[in-house]
Formats: structure tokens, C-alpha cells, sequence
């Protein structure tokens, strides 16, 4: 048995049958990350005292025959953006470099509480701000697939870390398509839930009406094994839904016959890379096969999503990081004479240039004289793109798009235009703004062999279905 | 051009960031061409559009009650340590870059 090739539920049960420990599970994975991370850069921290604590309590559970919970011994990555208490949190920013949480995310509790085991810390871009994982303040990430490509952004390491068999699962934020962009380029599944399945308690904020987190997996059945632990309200974070969870796994069985799929042609217009369309295209024929119904939709502000997002996560995104200020627990400046200067000097110092680039961004469209024209103007067509999700969803039970318009692309091949890296999120950045949940599942591959993803948009709270879907095709293909 | 090298400073200082000269300079071509892309949001006639500040009051849990009565649930006790113990003093100024056992050190505020 290779240890680094299981699926959740076959390594826990390996545990659980005594056909190998959580320990060896966990070792395993670290002597992957030894051989293979040098070059990828996925992890900017590793957490091998406590993963091996809770692997031996995993081991002693199943020694005295009792059940393991779901994750019992799966080893896990962590994006850095998510609190560990006890363990470097750096948001892949100078200004968090020595940061040390003295408390945990809940959905990494609820990780643990499970029986997960971290291993450690993924590398993504500065305050999760990036599409392609090149803003780390660290060092890049590499695609497993492809050394000289991105892994995408901004969850690249987690991304990486699962498509290396570095980790069997890892979590994931995702504010404009830094779950499933990833998923896409590095040939693995990814899910943001609905906003408010999944607390965001202890998630080092970007965007706080668009940071979801959620899983990153090898399969779809992961992802839902993954999502059941990680959802439901929690009085810690007042936006998380009080909505019962559903059981996402034992749905993945129910029949997708007869589901109506919606097909918009906004996703398959100009920009889109004829290889991704033709695989996304044949993935949809294959869930016609399986007895879905395929509906054109139309979703017709589509082309006004980017601009839209980029304003309104800008001017969160300004005003969140106001608190780094060098005073309580970030990057301090040395040698400053004034507050002022210290506050100044400290940000400009630690900060990326995209990091600042956004947050002047933020900082212009809310500042008087342009706060209608940009903020509210923003704030009132987010409302007419989440009415086109809506009124399409009254027609169907999920769309089918592309999850990224091309394959991943060369490190560098973007990073020096900030308008160019925006335009990859464009089938993406929708669902953030309408709070609907997206998945993206592997569908094919470039003549040049880098993955493809189809992207799956459900109702809000309908995770269910596209994990349904996500799982049948996946099943089939 | 909409954006010029003196908005650029002032919006900076709002932002309590310095920037250098040439981090000013590529700010104005960077914050100008998304702008310039940003833009186009005006060919939308939004007159009789409401904003849209967050998503949770579109799927409100239970859609016959009205405003904030739908998040009552989120409601707690008005109560010292309501949901969790605050973090004790030294856990607290862990992180502090520079802290003197009880308060967070800063250069002087006041000028006197």
C-alpha cells in the first residue's frame, strides 16, 4: 500500500483496521514533502510536533478498537491565511512573518477535531491577493505539473501540496477564485461553500463579504467528507448561516438524472482557450449522457463582474488591513522617530506591491468625491449579477462553465500587469459576489498535458447538488 | 489621465503609506489602467438598483421576518466574556514588537 495515494476514507480506515497508523500516514507524507517540496514550495511552515501528537492519539484510539471520527489520521495542509494556535501564521506577508496565533481557526479546529492531522502551513499570495501565488513575500510556488507554470492563486500551495501527494486534503480561501482557479491549474478539486456555510472565524481577513474556506481534495468524495466537518453555524463568526448541514456524502449517491443544467454563453465567449473549451464542452456532453438536461441560460452582466469585484474587494481589502500597524502584533519598522512615521514606514516596509496597489485602489474608490461613483456604483451592480444567478436558478438546478479561460501559465508571464492577472478570475469572481457556492473538478488535460477544470455553480446552501454532479462526472469520466 | 501623481500622495496618505518615487510613478499607470477598465460599470443604468453590501440578507435563514430580526440567531448576552474568555494580558502582547509587560510600546504621541 503507497501510503500517499489513499483517499480519506481508505487511509482511515487503514488506521482504523490496524493496517498502518496514523504515524506512518503522517511520516509518509512528510518524507514526500522532504523529496518533493525543495522545488515546489508549497509549505512555509511545517508543524511535525504537533501532527505527531495527533497522530498518536489517533493511534491510541484505534489500538483500543474505538471508531475513528472522519479524518481520523489524514494528513492535511492548512493555507497560511488560517489561525493555528502556536503555529507561525504569516497571510505569505513580511508584515506576519514572526506571527505566532494564540488561537485557532474554527474550521481547523473542527479539522482536528476530526482527526485530521496537520502537517503544516501552505504558501499562498500576500493576503491570499494573487492569481498565480508569485505575491508570496516568501517565494513562489511551482506547479507540480509543470515546474516553469504557476499552480494558480491564491490557495497555489494548498493546491500543490494535494497535487503532489504531499497531503491527502488541504483547506483553501477563496475571495475571487482562490480555491477552484487553483484546483484547475494544478488537477485537483476545489470547493468554495455558499458565504456563511463554513465560519471564517480566525481567517486573517482579505474581504470579509467575500472570504469563504473550503476544501481542497483529490477526489469529490473528499471534498464533501471534508466540507460535512468543516460546515455549520458558529456563534464566533455572526455571518455564519444557521443552517442545518446537510449530509453532502451520503447525497453524492442520489441520481442526477433529470437535473437541468444551465449552460451560459457568457463563459464561452472571447479570451476562452479553444483546448479548455473543447474539454469543458466534451465534460458537459458527458453529463448529458448521464441524463442531464442541458438549458441555455443567460447571465448577461457578466462582462461587469471583474470591474465590480475589484472595487469592492479593494475597499475591504483597505480597510482590513488598516490593522497592521506595527503596534500589536505585526511587522515594526526600526529606528522611528513619530507614530505617524512608524505606522508608515512599518506598512510601506512590509507590505508587497500588489498589497499596496489594492489597498490604494481601496482607499480611491472610497475616499470622498469617489465613493458613489465607484463603491456604491459597485455595491449596486453586485446586486444585478447576483439577479442574474437568481433568475437562472429558477430555471436550473446548477451551471456548467469553465472554471479558468486558459491552463496554467508561465511564472512571470503576467506579473507585471496587474490588469492581465485580474482577467483570470473572470469565470471565477460571479459566485463570490452572489455568495453561491462553485466547484471546480478536473476535466481533461492540455495537448501539453496541464489540467482543465470544469466549474459546477450551485443554489445558495446547495452544495449537495454540485457535489452530485461533480461526483458523477468524475465517476464517469 | 484620471489619476495624477498628487492624487496618488494624497490617497497614500489616507492610507497611511509613504511609497517611493518610483512606486508613486507606477501607481498612476497601474491605478489608470484599472480605473480606465473599472469604467465601463458606467454604461450600467443603476438608478433603481439597490447596493448590495453583503450577501447573507438574500437568502436570510427565515424570509418572513424583516431586516435585522432575520439574524437573531447572531444575537448573544451582552456579557463580560460572552463567548470566550479574553485572551489574558501576556498571551496578548506575545506578538507585541515592543510591549513593557503590561502596555503596547509606541514612539511618543504627544508633543510637548
Amino acid at each position: 500500500m503507497d501510503l500517499t495515494q489513499l483517499t480519506i476514507d481508505a487511509a482511515r480506515s487503514a488506521v482504523q483496521e490496524r493496517k498502518t497508523t496514523a504515524l506512518a500516514l503522517a511520516e509518509a507524507h512528510y518524507a514526500r514533502i522532504q523529496k518533493e517540496d525543495g522545488e515546489i514550495g508549497a509549505f512555509l511552515t511545517l508543524c511535525k510536533e504537533r501532527a505527531l501528537e495527533q497522530a498518536d492519539r489517533i493511534d491510541r484510539t484505534a489500538a483500543e478498537g474505538k471508531p475513528l471520527p472522519a479524518l481520523g489520521g489524514v494528513p492535511v495542509a492548512i493555507k497560511d491565511v488560517m489561525s493555528t494556535r502556536g503555529v507561525r501564521t504569516t497571510a505569505g506577508s513580511k508584515s506576519l512573518e514572526h506571527y505566532i496565533p494564540p488561537y485557532d481557526c474554527t474550521a481547523v479546529a473542527r479539522m482536528e477535531a476530526a482527526g485530521a492531522v496537520m502537517l503544516g502551513k501552505t504558501n499562498c499570495d500576500e493576503f491570499a491577493m494573487g492569481s498565480s501565488n508569485e505575491n508570496s513575500a516568501f517565494h513562489p510556488v511551482r506547479n507540480p505539473r509543470d515546474l516553469s507554470r504557476v499552480p494558480g492563486g491564491s490557495s497555489g500551495g494548498s493546491a500543490a501540496a494535494v497535487a503532489a501527494d504531499m497531503v491527502i486534503a488541504a483547506l483553501g480561501s477563496d475571495t475571487g477564485g482562490s480555491i477552484r482557479q487553483p484546483a484547475s491549474f494544478c488537477g485537483v478539486v476545489g470547493l468554495m461553500p455558499t458565504y456563511g456555510r463554513v465560519s471564517r472565524y480566525g481567517l486573517i481577513a482579505f474581504a470579509s463579504s467575500l472570504d469563504h474556506i473550503g476544501p481542497l481534495t483529490k477526489t469529490v468524495k473528499d471534498a464533501a467528507i471534508v466540507l460535512r466537518t468543516i460546515a455549520g453555524r458558529d456563534p464566533m463568526d455572526s455571518t455564519s448561516a444557521d443552517v442545518p448541514v446537510p449530509d453532502y456524502v451520503a447525497d453524492l449517491e442520489k441520481p442526477v438524472r433529470g437535473l437541468k443544467l444551465g449552460m451560459a454563453k457568457e463563459y464561452f465567449g472571447e479570451g476562452l482557450d479553444d483546448e479548455v473549451r473543447q474539454a469543458v464542452e466534451s465534460a458537459i456532453d458527458k453529463l448529458k449522457t448521464l441524463g442531464c438536461e442541458i438549458v441555455p441560460v443567460s447571465l448577461p452582466h457578466t462582462p461587469f463582474a471583474i470591474p465590480t469585484y475589484y472595487i469592492i474587494a479593494t475597499a475591504e481589502a483597505s480597510s482590513n488591513l488598516a490593522r497592521y500597524d506595527g503596534v500589536r502584533y505585526s511587522y515594526r519598522a526600526a529606528g522611528v522617530k513619530s507614530l505617524s512615521e512608524m505606522y508608515r514606514r512599518s506598512r510601506d516596509e512590509s507590505f508587497g506591491a500588489e498589497v499596496k496597489r489594492r489597498i490604494m485602489l481601496g482607499t480611491y474608490a472610497l475616499s470622498a468625491g469617489y465613493y458613489d461613483a465607484y463603491y456604491l456604483k459597485a455595491q449596486k451592480v453586485r446586486t444585478l449579477l447576483t439577479r442574474d444567478f437568481e433568475e437562472a436558478f429558477g430555471k436550473v438546478d446548477a451551471i456548467v462553465t469553465p472554471t479558468s479561460p486558459t491552463a496554467a501559465f508561465q511564472l512571470g508571464e503576467k506579473s507585471n500587469d496587474p490588469l492581465a492577472m485580474y482577467l483570470a478570475d473572470i469565470y471565477t469572481v460571479t459566485a463570490d459576489l452572489a455568495g453561491i457556492p462553485g466547484i471546480s473538478v478536473p476535466c481533461g488535460e492540455t495537448r501539453e498535458k496541464l489540467p482543465i477544470g470544469l466549474q459546477i455553480l450551485g443554489k445558495h446552501f446547495d452544495e449537495s447538488t454540485i457535489l452530485r454532479l461533480a461526483h458523477a462526472y468524475e465517476q464517469a469520466a | 489621465m484620471k489619476v495624477t501623481e498628487k492624487d496618488v500622495a494624497y490617497v497614500a496618505d489616507l492610507a497611511n503609506l509613504e511609497l517611493t518615487g518610483a512606486e508613486r510613478s507606477g501607481m498612476v499607470r497601474d491605478l489608470n489602467s484599472i480605473l480606465g477598465y473599472i469604467d465601463r460599470l458606467n454604461e450600467l443604468d443603476t438608478s433603481n438598483v439597490a447596493p448590495m453590501a453583503q450577501v447573507s440578507d438574500r437568502y436570510g435563514v427565515d424570509q418572513s421576518k424583516r431586516g435585522s430580526e432575520r439574524f437573531e440567531y447572531a444575537y448573544r448576552e451582552d456579557v463580560v466574556e460572552g463567548l470566550r474568555k479574553s485572551l489574558p494580558q501576556e498571551t496578548a502582547l506575545e506578538n507585541a514588537p515592543d510591549a513593557d509587560g503590561t502596555f503596547f510600546r509606541v514612539p511618543k504621541v504627544i508633543e510637548r
